[in-house]
């Protein structure tokens, strides 16, 4: 897939690179006791380390440390036995230690890579430079004085990993499913819960535009903290074009720090420009370096999930479903959860295509999720069988499987509540039949002639007699036999 | 008659235990003797009615019969680094103006918990950046001993307020920090003892932090073995410190023997300095004949990066600094002078909040570790640290224990290099190099300069043994039979 | 190496503090002082050398992920020069 865009002068092809700030699954903080839960009061979880008071220490917390190594063999990483925590020296009003606990020269998690399979079925791999551990900052609140910014440091300190790609990104699509593979991987793993909205997760996106052919890289800019993938491929899009048009008129490409404005689609330059970016990284000596050991790693190893590139996988090797489904299926540990419930004793194709098309168009209808389903897992597995086992008809399992959504209720009580089981008596059958074929004598010749097609019409006729109860199968198989001549 | 304030710790503590001496008598007596010696400007804060009042709890123990430890109604001045609940801590900084902590040093939460009575908050050199006690925002402390030229001496620095009061007999004791000689330096010139632990010996959490890998707390005493006692009620593990060492403390006071025959006593031929007065290498060879005489054995050693390793603390050190006093930016605590822009109210704060020392030191670090300089000074620096601290390590192949002059000189008159920092800077040139290995060392008054001003020497050992630290320093002590008294302040009162 | 004056406010941009500029020769010859005396460190040979990095010989002591701080705005907010309870405040950022 090759996204380029056309130029007055030439064809210029996208660079992108992406660093992904995922918050940490943790109880409390990286470097302090205080909690991290999203929501709180403002400044109550805020410890005296996290205020930076004078003389405070870092302590770690073995949590976090084992979470980005966790995350570091989900993408496929070198763990590093050694790494060092440094201080990135800067001034911000969220920045209390005047410093960022960070990783710069030996970060704990090294070179990885990710698959990407994309939407026109063709595979990209995307390099992955390093995880790192680091802090994050507090908040700026701007909109509550006129003439002062308010600070709340509630997360100042929580545990983030870095994720940082290399430029090995070339259309918005694959920066989207690049961003989507390392939320679903991070959301299997439990190491971050991915929710770009509260903001667990950020994307950084570095883009830069080159014609087709260059070999070295242009300028590029670094558009900050944008909340949501499609936001991302938006910002890329217009970054690219506006890259283009610059270089086009004869202009440079600033290195520069941009803003993502969602309303207008565009990016902006940052007012605050830092002065020149000087963050006299150092190891911090209020702690040591981290030193792992390969049971440590191995500890953490035997602990991980089935990861969403496995499980894909399985389900196209021993449950025979398409590539295209299985995909669908394993983007989400708590769909693929689902449907290996459903699928477990069945026929897994047939659970696969409830799922997907039943079930997942449902949820989409009623803005839902899969963890907030109104059908459980167990009852849509109920209602397979009660197709398999010709208690209903498919076409009754929609009409039920909608009530099932609407009720939350089991398929085998709202079958027999409602009557619906399937009419299987071939006496039943039968009258039905022979009423049809009694009252409608012209369209019973038009069979006899040799007119097939009015064998259907006569099914409609008898399902509509029997409320759709009736074994559609065994419909034709009377209607032919009686209408044979 | 001894007045209860001039007595040792041991000597209290013999009292204390046996009725004849009331806490609440000690520390009376300590804080008369304070109020009687404004003069010195030892103290930033005295805080009489809080020590009467822990005096008090500590007679109502001693009375039950359930006192709590080693340091049960010993009255302790308190460098004013250390943080302290409820109690006003400066770090003699104007950038920490009206900074009252919520809550207590794990050191002085130790020393509390062990029975002692703080009586106040020490003068200091502003963070603790300095070698005469001349760069505080509150004025420079001026040392008990005098000279009949009437011109003031500094106590040394930075624990300059910690060491005069001890000497002018205001507090039993004292804690204070040392960096780069911090306690040894200001021993030396107000002739008492100092000593300075193995670096992760005593927990840095709730102190004011001036270069993390270097900065360890330690006490000030009037003898060695009072330091001993001191150190016992300081020290210890903490979890809340990543660099504390996770080790037992040892019965520092029983390593105390009176023996010292065999120790093996390391002289290393570096710290003979061109240009030293003849006074120094006097005081440094008497040291040497002591131990000789208690039965030592005296071994020539070298440390041949001696002399690199002042240089090298002057940028490790700073650039430490840097980032330790980014946290001082008007925002959570003490001095805000407001501005049009976050930067400009920054730039205002620290621009009139920090002195002009703490400013030189704070851009020398900024810059050591800047773009394009981080390799050659700061990366250089600390690779010559590993090759300083090897030195150490070779030595102690040899060697039991080092002994050397703790300054180049007896204390000089406030005011006297105050132009030329690298002069001031020289005043640490023998205590630094231990610092930088994170060695646990000692200064013992020796003797008297030409001048009649103390001279210290100085004790190194191998990390973590400071049970031989003092029990050299016992021997040398008793050797150098020091007597001689500062002759003005608080004493005798 | 020479630090200029230039320089020297550029260091001190960097650490946020302001310096007059009448101060700021004296001070930038004060840096150069320093600057000059410390280079005498180019004459070790620190070839191969490991920069140190602590001298505690020890490993990083792990902490197990257990909330025990925070829950107390107040206590973080009393030292405050000028705040809004419950928050900080700065003069205005404009981002
Ligand atoms: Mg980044
Ligand atoms: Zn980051």
């Amino acid at each position: 897939m090759s996204y380029l865009i056309k130029g007055e002068t030439a064809d210029w092809e996208l660079v992108i690179g992406l660093e992904i700030h995922a918050q940490v699954i943790s109880n409390s903080k990286l470097f302090s006791g205080s909690a991290t839960a999203f929501g709180a009061a403002p400044n109550s979880h805020v410890s005296l380390v996290d205020a930076a008071m004078p003389g405070m220490l870092p302590v770690i917390n073995k949590h976090c440390i084992e979470q980005a190594v966790k995350t570091g063999l989900g993408l496929n990483a070198q763990i590093n036995l050694h790494s060092v925590f440094e201080r990135k020296n800067y001034f911000y009003a969220d920045l209390p230690q005047g410093y960022q606990i960070s990783q710069f020269l030996h970060p704990i998690v090294g070179e990885g890579k990710l698959v990407l399979d994309m939407e026109d079925g063709s595979v990209r791999e995307i390099g992955i430079e390093r995880l790192h551990m680091e802090q994050d900052a507090g908040k700026s609140i701007h909109d509550k004085d006129p003439r002062r910014t308010f600070i709340d440091l509630n997360r100042a300190g929580v545990c983030l990993m870095e994720i940082v790609s290399h430029p090995e990104m070339r259309s918005p699509e694959e920066a989207g499913a690049y961003v989507r593979k390392v939320r679903s991987i991070v959301r299997y793993l439990e190491t971050c819960d991915g929710n770009m909205e509260e903001g667990s997760m950020r994307a950084d996106v570095n883009v830069s535009v080159r014609k087709v052919g260059e070999t070295d890289l242009r300028t590029r800019t670094e558009t900050k903290n944008v909340n949501s993938v499609r936001f991302m491929m938006q910002a890329i899009e217009y970054e690219a074009q506006r890259q283009v048009e610059v270089w086009e008129s004869g202009g440079a490409v600033d290195q520069e720090t941009r803003l993502f404005d969602p309303d207008s689609g565009e990016t902006r330059a940052m007012r605050s420009k830092e002065y020149a970016h000087d963050y006299r990284y150092f190891p911090d000596p209020d702690l040591l370096p981290i030193e792992l050991t390969e049971a440590f790693i191995d500890a953490i190893r035997e602990q991980m999930p089935e990861l969403p590139d496995q499980k894909k996988k399985r389900f196209m090797r021993d449950l025979g479903l398409s590539a295209y489904d299985a995909d669908v299926l394993v983007g989400e540990r708590e769909t693929a959860d689902y449907f290996e419930v459903v699928a477990q004793g069945r026929d897994a194709k047939a659970a696969a295509n409830w799922v997907i098309s039943n079930l997942f168009g449902a949820l989409k209808a009623a803005e839902k999720d899969i963890t907030s389903s109104p059908v459980s897992a167990e009852h849509l597995g109920r209602l397979l069988d009660l197709i398999a086992d010709d208690t209903i008809s498919g076409r009754i399992a929609k009409d039920v499987f909608e009530i099932m959504f609407a009720t939350g209720q089991d398929p085998v009580l709202i079958v027999e509540e409602k009557g619906l089981r399937q009419i299987t008596d071939t006496g039943a059958i039968e009258a039905a039949v022979d009423q049809a074929i009694a009252d409608n004598p012209d369209q019973a010749e038009e069979v006899r002639q040799g007119n097939a097609k009015a064998i259907g019409w006569f099914v409609g006729q008898v399902m509509q007699k029997t409320q759709g109860k009736a074994n559609p199968q065994a419909v034709n198989k009377l209607l032919r036999d009686k209408l044979s001549s | 008659m001894t007045h209860a304030n001039e007595l040792t710790i041991t000597q209290a503590r013999d009292a204390l235990s046996a009725g004849d001496l009331s806490a609440t008598e000690l520390t009376q007596a300590c804080l008369d003797a304070m109020a009687a010696a404004r003069d010195l400007n030892a103290f930033i804060t005295e805080t009489p009615e809080l020590a009467l009042q822990r005096a008090a709890q500590s007679d109502a123990r001693i009375a039950r019969g359930e006192s709590l430890g080693g340091l049960e109604g010993i009255p302790v001045a308190v460098k004013d680094l250390f943080g302290t609940q409820g109690v006003l801590t400066t770090a003699a900084s104007h950038i920490l103006d009206g900074f009252i902590p919520r809550y207590e040093s794990t050191v002085t939460e130790n020393l509390l918990n062990a029975g002692s009575v703080m009586t106040g908050k020490t003068n200091l050199d502003e963070f603790a950046m300095g070698s005469a006690n001349v760069t505080s925002y509150y004025g420079p402390v001026k040392n008990p001993w005098k000279r009949d030229d009437g011109k003031d001496r500094v106590p040394g620095g930075s624990s300059g307020g910690s060491a005069a009061a001890v000497a002018a007999h205001l507090s039993l004791a004292a804690i204070g920090t040392d960096t780069g000689g911090s306690i040894r330096q200001p021993a030396s010139f107000c002739g008492i003892v100092g000593m300075k632990p193995t670096y992760g010996r005593c927990s840095r959490w709730g102190v004011v932090a001036f270069a993390s890998s270097l900065d360890q707390a330690g006490p000030l005493t009037k003898t060695v073995r009072d330091a001993a006692i001191l150190l016992q009620g300081m020290a210890g593990h903490d979890v809340k410190d990543s660099t504390s060492a996770p080790m037992a403390v040892p019965d520092f006071e029983a390593a105390i023997t009176g023996d010292v025959r065999g120790l093996r006593v390391g002289i290393p031929r570096e710290y003979q300095i061109d240009g030293s007065p003849a006074e120094i290498d006097a005081i440094w060879q008497k040291g040497a004949d002591m131990f000789r005489d208690a039965g030592a054995e005296i071994v020539d050693i070298s440390l041949p990066h001696t002399k690199y390793a002042l240089p090298t603390y002057y940028i490790v050190a700073p650039a430490e600094a840097s980032s330790n006093l980014s946290r001082y930016d008007g925002v959570r605590y003490g001095l805000r002078i407001d501005g049009d822009s976050l930067d400009q109210m920054y730039e205002n704060t620290r621009g009139e909040g920090f002195g002009d020392e703490v400013k030189r030191r704070v851009l020398i670090g900024a810059y050591v570790l800047s773009a394009g300089y981080y390799d050659a000074y700061y990366v250089k620096a600390q690779q010559v640290r590993s090759r300083i601290a090897e030195d150490f390590k070779t030595a102690f192949q040899k060697v039991d224990v080092i002994l050397t002059p703790t300054a180049p000189s007896t204390a000089f008159a406030i005011g006297e290099k105050m132009d030329d920092p690298i002069a001031m800077y020289m005043n640490d040139v023998f205590t630094v190099p231990a610092s930088m290995a994170g060695l646990p060392c000692m200064s013992v008054p020796g003797g008297l300069g030409d001048d009649g001003l103390p001279l210290g020497l100085h004790l190194i050992t191998k990390p973590f043994d400071e049970e031989t630290l003092f029990r050299a320093g016992d021997v040398l002590e008793k050797q150098a039979n020091f007597t001689a008294r500062p002759n003005s302040g608080g004493a005798g009162r | 190496m020479s630090l200029d004056t230039t320089t020297v406010r550029k260091i001190a941009v960097l650490a946020r503090i302001r310096i007059e500029d009448e101060k700021l020769p004296a001070l930038a010859d004060d840096l150069n002082n320093i600057i000059g005396w410390v280079e005498q460190l180019s004459e070790v040979d620190t070839d191969g050398i490991a920069p140190m990095t602590s001298v505690a010989e020890m490993t990083m002591p792990f902490r197990e992920d257990r909330v025990t701080d925070g829950d107390d705005a107040e206590r973080v907010l009393a030292n405050a020069p000028d705040k809004s309870p419950p928050y900080f405040t700065v003069p205005k950022v404009v981002e």
